[in-house]
């Protein structure tokens, strides 16, 4: 399938789109007041004095989400290939995608039990736990 | 007209941003009549002028950048979900004739500039140096790339139905139906994933006020806040835009009207629909949003293609 539209009518817009921005972000700073407090440089955190800055370690989950986001969005682009083709393909290419479907929900459910999808505290779990008996 | 022509880019550029500007006073607004109470009605006819005043006031607001922060990276972020949410519209098919481009690939650049707009939200939460902000941008990054994965998936089913990537080619297929009859699994998905990437209520964890102040945008103020807030009703637009293209037959309806008024017409109340979500429904737990999306949603899409496959495949032979 050949390109429908020519491209400039997006570079015209998105140039627009850049002005609109950039008017935006500079005219406040032509028109703004400027005022300095006591605490006008302290990072607002809810009339607490911070302590240290964020450059701080947080919790694995975070990083496990990225993961599997890299992951199955691999996989769901197979699944896009898949979506544009597949009367072409027929049953035969069904049969595949189903067995790749198959294997993915397989994956998630592997990750269910062994608790990567739990974001729940360890204190949630047992108050819970409790309730559920 | 044709697609593309120099009245079209520049109108409707100019046509989104003063919707999106509008929003803010219809989403008070609304809330305001389904929670008893008036909301901003002093300015102009209806309180119509609100949106006008806030704009000069927020214009004449001081232009703070904290000492703390990363400063280029701290304007960056406001920028980028503008810019992110603005060219996402290109795509769009408002009419026949109406419309920036028209892409071959128009849903895949939607879903790819719908995930660009996270950037936004990480980076100004990380750069802003700031507890709750660095904790608000984790749970967005968190949040997004989780609904991100079945999102795509979701209009998957539309795409087998139509088979083409091409959203004018994805409107004329539902001649017949509209695309939210056969495919009400990937509306309900897509309706959710939509709401949740754009981070707003029940969604809102990001910036769920009662424990992070006002998460990834604590530090911004001024026009950069003003940013954010436009950026999300551009996204809310853009999302409702994208709903109708896809579910409920963009332009097509009735020769009454025309077929611009048929897709306002749709757009607005989907949008209202999003705002009456927003003013009816109670945040849920963290943890419950995450395996909210990966143990019901996920599944729930990846069942929903084989059944469309299926049942196509069966029809066709």
């Amino acid at each position: 399938m050949a390109q429908t539209t020519a491209l400039w009518p997006l570079i015209i817009y998105f140039a627009a789109v850049l002005v609109v921005v950039g008017v935006m972000l500079g005219l406040p700073n032509l028109l703004g007041q400027r005022s300095r407090g006591k605490a006008t440089v302290e990072p607002f955190e809810s009339g607490i004095v911070p302590v240290g800055d964020t450059k701080i370690r947080f919790s694995v989950q975070f990083y496990l989400i990225a993961i599997f986001f890299v992951i199955f969005d691999l996989e769901a682009v197979y699944l896009f290939a898949w979506a544009v083709a597949f009367r072409e393909s027929g049953w035969a290419g069904f049969i595949e995608i189903v067995v790749f479907i198959f294997v993915l929900i397989a994956a998630l459910a592997y990750l269910w039990l062994i608790g990567a999808l739990d974001w729940r505290t360890r204190r949630q779990r047992r108050v819970e736990s409790k309730i559920n008996n | 007209m044709t697609v593309g022509s120099p009245l079209n880019v520049f109108g409707i550029l100019f046509s989104v941003i003063t919707v999106s500007a509008l929003l803010i006073w219809v989403e008070r607004r609304l809330i305001g009549i389904w929670q008893d109470r008036l909301g901003p009605n002093r300015l102009g006819p209806l309180g119509l002028m609100q949106v006008a005043a806030d704009m000069i006031k927020i214009f004449f607001k001081e232009d703070w950048t904290p000492p703390f922060a990363d400063r280029p990276v701290f304007f960056i972020a406001p920028a980028i979900i503008m810019i992110a949410t603005l060219t996402g519209f290109v795509v769009i098919p408002f009419a026949p004739g109406i419309g920036v481009v028209d892409f071959n690939f128009g849903l895949l650049y939607f879903l790819a500039l719908s995930s660009l707009s996270v950037y936004s939200v990480v980076l100004a939460g990380y750069v802003s140096n700031n507890k709750y902000a660095l904790l608000g941008s984790l749970r967005a990054a968190a949040q997004t790339i989780s609904y991100e994965v079945f999102m795509g998936l979701s209009v998957m089913g539309v795409v087998m139905l139509a088979g083409s990537f091409n959203l004018r080619e994805i409107v004329e297929a539902q001649r017949d139906v509209w695309f939210c009859l056969p495919q009400i699994a990937g509306l309900v998905t897509f309706t959710i994933a939509a709401i949740a990437e754009m981070h707003r209520a029940p969604f809102d964890l990001p910036e769920g006020e009662q424990e992070l102040v006002a998460g990834f945008h604590m530090e911004y103020s001024g026009m950069k806040f003003g940013m954010f807030f436009v950026g999300e009703y551009l996204s809310v637009t853009l999302n409702a835009a994208m709903m109708v293209t896809l579910f409920f037959g963009g332009w097509l309806g009735p020769a009454f009207l025309p077929p611009l008024l048929w897709f306002m017409l749709k757009t607005s109340l989907v949008i209202i629909f999003f705002i009456l979500v927003r003013s009816a429904l109670p945040r849920p737990r963290y943890d419950q949003l995450m395996s909210f999306g990966w143990k019901v949603m996920l599944p729930v899409t990846l069942l929903n293609l084989l059944v469309t496959g299926a049942a196509v495949l069966s029809t066709q032979h």
